[in-house]
């Protein structure tokens, strides 16, 4: 298959429209510009939509117009846009509608800085707008999965009727690696009992909507809701294990940071401590199940991130705190480098 | 084997545009590759760099912090990564724009001074890539014949007359 | 017999929720005649607002779309960007429109979005019990102007036709009312013409609405009437802004 180089950002933009997605509505802001340039650039010749909107609230209400008729619609932005784009999310998971959110994260809080972060992982799995919700949350850690996940986000949030998330980060939307774009088929899921795209007289009207004013009609909605999360969580988690088999420390590292671990693992592993690591590729649902795998025969953990620690949360739960886990972590922008993490195996795990 | 080279310069000497020919000889050799600009304010007139990985293996980390090869194109540049080049590492330096010499024993420099170079030879902005055929000689990283192709493939078909002008650039490095 | 009056098609035989004497079902009403006139019930997709019509969902029998407080032109550009052959209006209130939606607002006529918009001022916010709203006139007195909005304090009124007639992408901005039956035909003919516009593709159209809120302007509904002649109509002046298709037509 053909290789090209590409930014990230961009193959994260020639992904979604080979994914089919018919509109782009975007804001600028670093680091994931190239991405709204590059749909502005190619999105009118595929026979879509760009539109470069008055701010981040407007854009992904433009997404939610258009995925209320039935069209794959996608937003993008970084930490601070994202914050922004809350409100309009947590409509769209309310009126059960597809949609793909970009977030090539950078450091927070506040305007905080321009470098990569992966400061959003609460936001992205906790908390992104108010009310019961969850979004599907995909984790590259290269240009081609970021490739793959824009795919496999479009499809599932057509599946579930559940917006997606790809977690990104400044560090994988500006890099340029070698990327193929695979043959997709892209699944056509019928949306002609929902869509509010005209119903012609040959149908009862179609309302999207998130408002219940009888609490048990708003309960009802959320119950149907939270089972197909329970279907999600049991068919969709993904996750990479690494030299897990035998391994006395998991570190565990999702994205760019995870790039780095593996650098490390392989450095402990030649001088003979035998570190392993787990990779969620989908952050919510967390792959319980593969982290217990990885675990197994393990003493002890080591979570690495660039934030303050807020996957750690996820990894103790996931493993009912069986096992000691310890942090290592950069923020505001800083990546860690393979030798500090080294240290770390070292200093947790290597003394054993 | 990984081979990691830093390019470093101000903003609009091209540090970008010469890793991207670095990387796309990558991609013509089939190997794996990663390369990363620095981003932001800098880029506009301050000091910009672009780390560019080249390995038989899959890539961790992308941001280079020691590199195997460094080329300077100015002064601030140099100072900055002088130290970081790995022993036994190799430095491309644009001797118009930088004064200094390098005090270390552990490391080959090259002092060219591609500034001056280019504009002999009426290559404006050429600077970038008479250092880049410099480092193709020394290091043998990539034949002639990859950077060729993979030149041709960077410079977009609507500045297609542009390509001469990087080969001869290419040819002036390898020859000074 | 011959039928002389009937329920327009497109408006679902169901009570509302409104108060008594409130002017949104006049509104809703004339919406559906022009669509049944123009026959595009089932190309049309009509977007609520947050606000005292949210449910008008469930009285308007063409697809409809519930948008988040303010943002029913975004709302609106994602629909008709994707299904520029659809027939699209919002409706919204003065808190939605000219509050929490301004930059929305302004930025749908700026891009000359070929949607409609029916913009309904009744100079108070109506479903959270009667607070000032952007279009509140001075010496108004709502929940959170107790002695009358004061400019010092609360600033002045948003005239939405006059600002919106300013701009390029507007095609029709139109100030009409609903407290007469002369004025109420008037109101017809301009949401006729908002939608005729959006069929020959000339841009943004507005029809702002006064109306009346007898309930927090705490009146009966002939005293509301009496108010929006009497305060209203001298304030937000009725009339054409804009009018792309007119000679020398605009104010």
């Amino acid at each position: 298959m053909e290789r090209n180089l590409m930014k990230g950002n961009e193959a994260l933009a020639e992904a979604a429209i080979r994914a089919g997605c018919k509109c782009f509505f975007g804001y600028p802001i670093t680091p994931q510009t190239e991405l709204a340039a590059y749909m502005a650039k190619r999105m009118h010749k595929a026979g879509g939509v760009f539109l470069q909107a008055e701010s981040e609230i407007a854009a992904v209400n433009m997404v939610l117009g258009a995925a209320s008729t039935g069209v794959r619609a996608m937003t993008s932005s970084s930490s601070p846009g994202v914050s922004l784009k809350s409100e309009g999310i947590s409509y769209l998971a309310g009126s059960d509608l597809p949609a793909v959110i970009i977030n090539v994260q950078r450091g927070g809080p506040g305007l905080g800085g321009i470098q990569p972060s992966q400061a959003d992982y609460w936001q992205a799995t906790k908390a992104l707008g108010h009310g019961d919700f969850h979004l599907l949350v995909y984790a590259p850690a290269s240009v081609q999965e970021m490739v793959d996940m824009v795919t496999t986000a479009f499809d599932r949030a057509d599946k579930y009727r559940i917006p997606a998330m790809i977690l990104a980060d400044g560090l994988l939307g500006q890099m340029m690696e070698p990327v193929s774009f695979p043959e997709i088929s892209i699944n056509d899921y019928d949306k002609s009992s929902w869509a509010a795209d005209g119903h012609k007289n040959k149908r009862e009207h179609h309302i999207i909507n998130s408002l219940y004013l009888k609490p048990d009609e708003l309960q009802k909605s959320v119950y149907e809701r939270f089972e197909r999360y329970e279907k999600v969580k049991a068919e969709e988690t993904d996750a990479e294990l690494y030299l897990t088999e035998d391994c006395d420390i998991l570190l565990c590292a999702y994205g760019a940071t995870a790039r780095v671990v593996k650098s490390a693992v392989n450095s402990a592993r030649e001088i003979g401590i035998k570190a392993g690591m787990f990779r969620p590729k989908t952050l919510w649902p967390f792959p319980v199940k593969e982290v217990n795998e990885a675990v197994k025969n393990a003493k002890c953990l080591l979570d690495v991130e660039m934030s303050m620690g807020q996957m750690i949360d996820d990894v103790k739960l996931a493993i009912n705190c069986s096992k000691p886990v310890h942090f290592f972590g950069r923020t505001g922008g800083v990546i860690p480098t393979p030798a500090e993490i080294l240290e770390e195996i070292k200093k947790v795990g290597g003394a054993e | 084997m990984t081979t990691e080279i830093l390019l470093a310069g101000f903003g609009g000497q091209g540090v970008l545009f010469a890793g991207k020919i670095l990387a796309y000889c990558g991609l013509m050799d089939n190997k794996e590759i990663s390369w990363l600009p620095s981003y932001g304010p800098e880029m506009r007139g301050g000091t910009a760099n672009c780390s560019v990985c080249i390995s038989d293996d899959p890539i961790g980390s992308p941001l280079i912090l020691t590199p195997d090869i460094l080329i300077a194109m100015n002064q601030p540049s140099f100072d900055k990564f002088v130290d970081a080049v790995k022993p036994n590492g190799k430095m491309f330096i644009d001797s118009t724009l930088i004064d200094s010499k390098c005090e270390r024993t552990d490391v080959e420099c090259y002092y060219i001074p591609s500034s001056q170079l280019a504009e002999e030879n009426e290559l404006k902005g050429g600077s970038n890539i008479i250092l880049l055929g410099k480092l193709i000689k020394e290091t043998n990283i990539f034949t002639l014949d990859t950077v060729k192709k993979a030149i041709e493939k960077v410079v977009p078909p609507s500045k297609a007359h542009l390509i001469e002008n990087n080969l001869k650039a290419i040819d002036i490095g390898m020859n000074n | 017999m011959a039928v002389v009056f009937e329920r327009p098609k497109s408006l679902i035989d169901v009570p509302t929720h409104y108060c008594p004497g409130c002017t949104h079902g006049i509104v809703h009403r004339l919406i559906c005649e022009v669509i049944d006139e123009m026959g595009i019930e089932g190309d049309t997709i009509g977007i609520c607002p947050v606000g005292c019509s949210v449910m008008a969902y469930d009285y308007f029998n063409c697809d409809m779309i519930e948008a988040p407080h303010g943002r029913a032109p975004a709302v609106a550009t994602g629909v008709k960007r994707t299904n520029p052959d659809k027939f699209v209006f919002t409706y919204q209130g003065d808190g939605d429109l000219a509050a929490i939606g301004t930059a929305e607002t302004v930025h749908v006529a700026t891009r000359g979005e070929n949607i409609v918009i029916i913009f309904i001022n009744n100079t108070i916010y109506g479903m959270t019990g009667g607070q000032m709203a952007p279009t509140t006139i001075p010496g108004q007195v709502t929940q959170t102007t107790p002695y009358g909005r004061d400019p010092e304090l609360a600033g002045y009124p948003v005239r939405v036709c006059e600002m919106l007639s300013t701009l390029t992408g507007t095609a029709l901005a139109q100030r009409v009312a609903v407290d007469t039956v002369p004025h109420i035909r008037e109101t017809k003919k301009a949401i006729r013409k908002a939608f005729e516009n959006q069929k020959e593709k000339r841009g943004l159209s507005i029809v702002e609405v006064l109306s009346t809120c007898p309930t927090n302007w705490g009146m009966s509904p002939v005293e509301a009437i009496k108010r929006l002649q009497d305060e209203m109509i001298p304030y937000y002046p009725l009339g054409v802004y804009k009018d792309v298709t007119a000679e020398g037509g605009n104010k």
